[in-house]
C-alpha cells in the first residue's frame, strides 16, 4: 500500500481506501474501576493500588506494559512481531511510556495528548497501518489515580474536599492492536471467539479548542468544545449524518461536559440523543464518590476495551465513532493564570462480517 | 455559542456545591477537635499546669494527634467530608506538613521531603511571618518600643 491510499479529506479528515483492521485489545483495571458498573469485564484486575512497587509511578507503568504484554499473549504474538508501539500517559515526560517501552522492547513513538491519547494512539498506529509503514501496530495508554494526584493535584495524604465538578482520574491501562486488514491474521491464537471483523474506516485529527475556561477541576466543561469540533468535523468529512452511528462515544466529559456537548451540537441542529454516550459517566456509578465521573488516559481506553470493542465483536454496535477528549494544560500553565486548550480526535470503527 | 455565552452556559451547568451540609459537618468535626483540645487543656490543669504554661503542651499533643491520624492515612478522609472543620484547627496544619513529608520520601530525604515539607504550609509560614511584622510595626508607631 502506498501513502496516496491514505486520503486526506481535508482539515485533518483521513478515509482509508483500505481500512486497517482492531484485531485485538487488552484492559488493565484497578480496584475502583472493577467496582463500576464494568465491573468484572476487564482482561486484569489490579488490587493493590502500589501494584508491590515502590512508587506510584511505577505502578503506572506496570499497568502500560501489563496491557501490552497481557495483548501479546491473548494475540500469541511476540514483542518482536509488532512493527511501532504508539503509547502515551499523563506523566511529565511521558514516563510511563517511555520507561515500560524500555523493557517492552518494540519501536515507540511516544504520544501526549493528555486524556485523549487513547484515540489519539489509534489513529497514529492506523495510519501507520494504511500508509504501509508498519503490517502490525500497538497503541497503549494507562493513567493511576494517585500518580496524577501527585503530578496535577495535591500530597496524596493532604486533606482537601473534592468539588462537585471535579473528575476522577481511573487506574488502568489498555493496549490495542491495529494490523493490516488486506491480509489474514497471522497471529497463532485466532482472537477471542469473535463473529465480526473491526475495521478502522476513517478519522478526525483534533483542532486545540480553547473557549476560556480556567478551573482545573471543571475539565469537563472546558473540552466539551474540543468534542464538538472534532464531531461536526467528521460528520462533514465523512459525509454522515449522526443517525448513522449507533454509538459516539466522547473521552471523559463527565456529567458536566455532556450536557455542554449536547448543548453545542443542538447549536448545529445535532441530535445524537442516547447515541451519545461518555465514557467518564460509564466508567463509574454515581455512588462511587467520584463526582462529575471519570478522567485520565485510561478512562476512555478502559470502557473501549470492556464494553464498547466486545459488543462489536458481538454485533451488537456496528459504526461507532471514539471520541476522547484531553485537557492540555499544566499545573504551571494554570498557575500562570492560563486558560485550558482542550483538543478531541475521533477514531471510527465498524464492525464488518 | 461564543466564548462569553459558553461560559455562562458552563456556570449553569455546574451543580451548587452542598453548603449547608459542608458547614454542618465543619461545625460537628471542627467542634469535635476543639472538644478534644479543650479536654486535653483541661486534663493538664488538673495535672497542675497553669492556663499559661498549659498551652503549648496542649498545641504539641493536638499536633501529634494530627499527624498520626495523617500517617496512618484517615485525615484526608475526615477533611474530605468536615472541610475546613478539619483544615482549619492546628490538626489540619500538621496534616498539611506530614502530608508532604510522607509524599516527597521517595524522591530522596534532601530534594525530596526536606525541600519540599513546606510545599503545603509555607505560605501559611511566610504570610503569618509578615502579618506578625505588620502589627508590630503599627503597634510600635502607637506605642513605641517599650509599652
Amino acid at each position: 500500500m502506498s501513502v496516496q491510499e491514505v486520503a486526506l479529506a481535508g482539515r485533518g479528515h483521513l478515509t482509508f481506501s483500505h481500512p486497517p483492521v482492531l484485531t485485538g485489545w487488552a484492559t488493565v483495571a484497578g480496584k475502583k474501576e472493577t467496582e463500576g458498573p464494568l465491573g468484572r469485564k476487564f482482561d486484569r484486575i489490579v488490587r493493590d493500588e502500589a501494584m508491590g512497587e515502590r512508587t506510584y509511578e511505577r505502578a503506572e507503568r506496570q499497568l502500560l506494559k501489563g496491557a501490552v504484554e497481557l495483548l501479546l499473549s491473548i494475540e500469541g504474538h511476540h514483542a518482536t512481531d509488532v512493527d511501532l508501539m504508539f503509547a502515551g500517559d499523563l506523566l511529565d515526560q511521558l514516563v510511563t511510556a517511555n520507561f515500560a517501552a524500555r523493557d517492552i522492547g518494540i519501536p515507540l513513538v511516544g504520544v501526549y495528548g493528555a486524556c485523549a491519547t487513547s484515540s489519539e494512539a489509534i489513529l497514529l498506529a492506523a495510519m501507520a497501518v494504511a500508509s504501509g509503514a508498519a503490517r502490525r501496530a500497538v497503541a497503549a495508554t494507562a493513567s493511576h489515580h494517585l500518580s496524577a494526584e501527585r503530578q496535577y493535584r495535591y500530597p496524596i495524604e493532604l486533606g482537601v474536599q473534592r468539588l462537585p465538578t471535579s473528575q476522577w482520574t481511573a487506574t488502568g491501562g489498555a493496549a490495542f492492536m491495529v494490523e493490516d486488514g488486506t491480509k489474514e491474521p497471522s497471529g497463532k491464537a485466532p482472537s477471542r471467539n469473535d463473529s465480526k471483523a473491526l475495521r478502522i474506516t476513517c478519522a478526525t485529527v483534533g483542532r486545540v479548542q480553547d473557549y476560556g475556561l480556567k478551573d482545573p477541576n471543571n475539565m469537563g466543561a472546558a473540552m466539551a468544545p474540543a468534542a464538538a469540533d472534532t464531531i461536526l468535523r467528521h460528520l462533514l468529512g465523512s459525509g454522515r449524518r449522526v443517525e448513522d452511528y449507533d454509538l459516539i462515544l466522547t473521552g471523559d466529559l463527565g456529567r458536566i461536559g455532556h450536557p455542554l456537548l449536547e448543548d453545542l451540537l443542538a447549536e448545529e441542529r445535532i441530535h445524537p440523543k442516547e447515541r451519545l454516550q461518555d465514557a467518564g459517566i460509564r466508567l463509574y456509578s454515581e455512588d462511587q464518590n467520584v463526582d462529575a465521573g471519570g478522567s485520565g488516559a485510561a478512562c476512555s481506553a478502559l470502557v473501549m476495551g470492556a464494553m464498547v470493542l466486545p459488543s462489536m465483536r458481538k454485533g451488537e454496535l456496528r459504526r461507532v465513532l471514539l471520541v476522547a477528549t484531553g485537557s492540555l494544560h499544566s499545573p504551571r500553565t494554570y498557575q500562570q493564570g492560563e486558560s485550558i486548550p482542550t483538543i478531541a480526535h475521533a477514531v471510527e470503527v465498524e464492525a464488518v462480517e | 455559542m461564543d466564548k462569553a455565552e459558553y461560559q455562562k452556559r458552563a456556570r449553569q451547568v455546574e451543580p451548587p456545591r452542598p453548603v449547608a451540609r459542608n458547614a454542618l459537618f465543619a461545625f460537628l468535626v471542627g467542634g469535635a477537635i476543639c472538644l478534644i483540645g479543650q479536654g486535653v487543656q483541661t486534663a493538664l490543669l488538673a495535672l497542675g499546669y497553669s492556663t499559661e504554661t498549659a498551652k503549648a503542651p496542649t498545641a504539641v499533643f493536638m499536633v501529634f494527634l494530627g499527624a498520626v491520624f495523617t500517617a496512618t492515612g484517615l485525615y484526608d478522609q475526615l477533611t474530605k467530608f468536615a472541610g475546613m472543620g478539619a483544615s482549619l484547627p492546628i490538626t489540619g496544619f500538621a496534616n498539611a506538613v506530614v502530608a508532604p513529608a510522607i509524599e516527597f520520601k521517595n524522591e530522596g530525604a534532601v530534594m525530596g521531603t526536606g525541600a519540599r515539607i513546606f510545599q503545603v504550609a509555607g505560605p501559611v509560614i511566610a504570610f503569618g511571618l509578615l502579618s506578625a511584622f505588620v502589627v508590630g510595626v503599627v503597634r510600635f508607631a502607637l506605642q513605641g518600643v517599650w509599652p
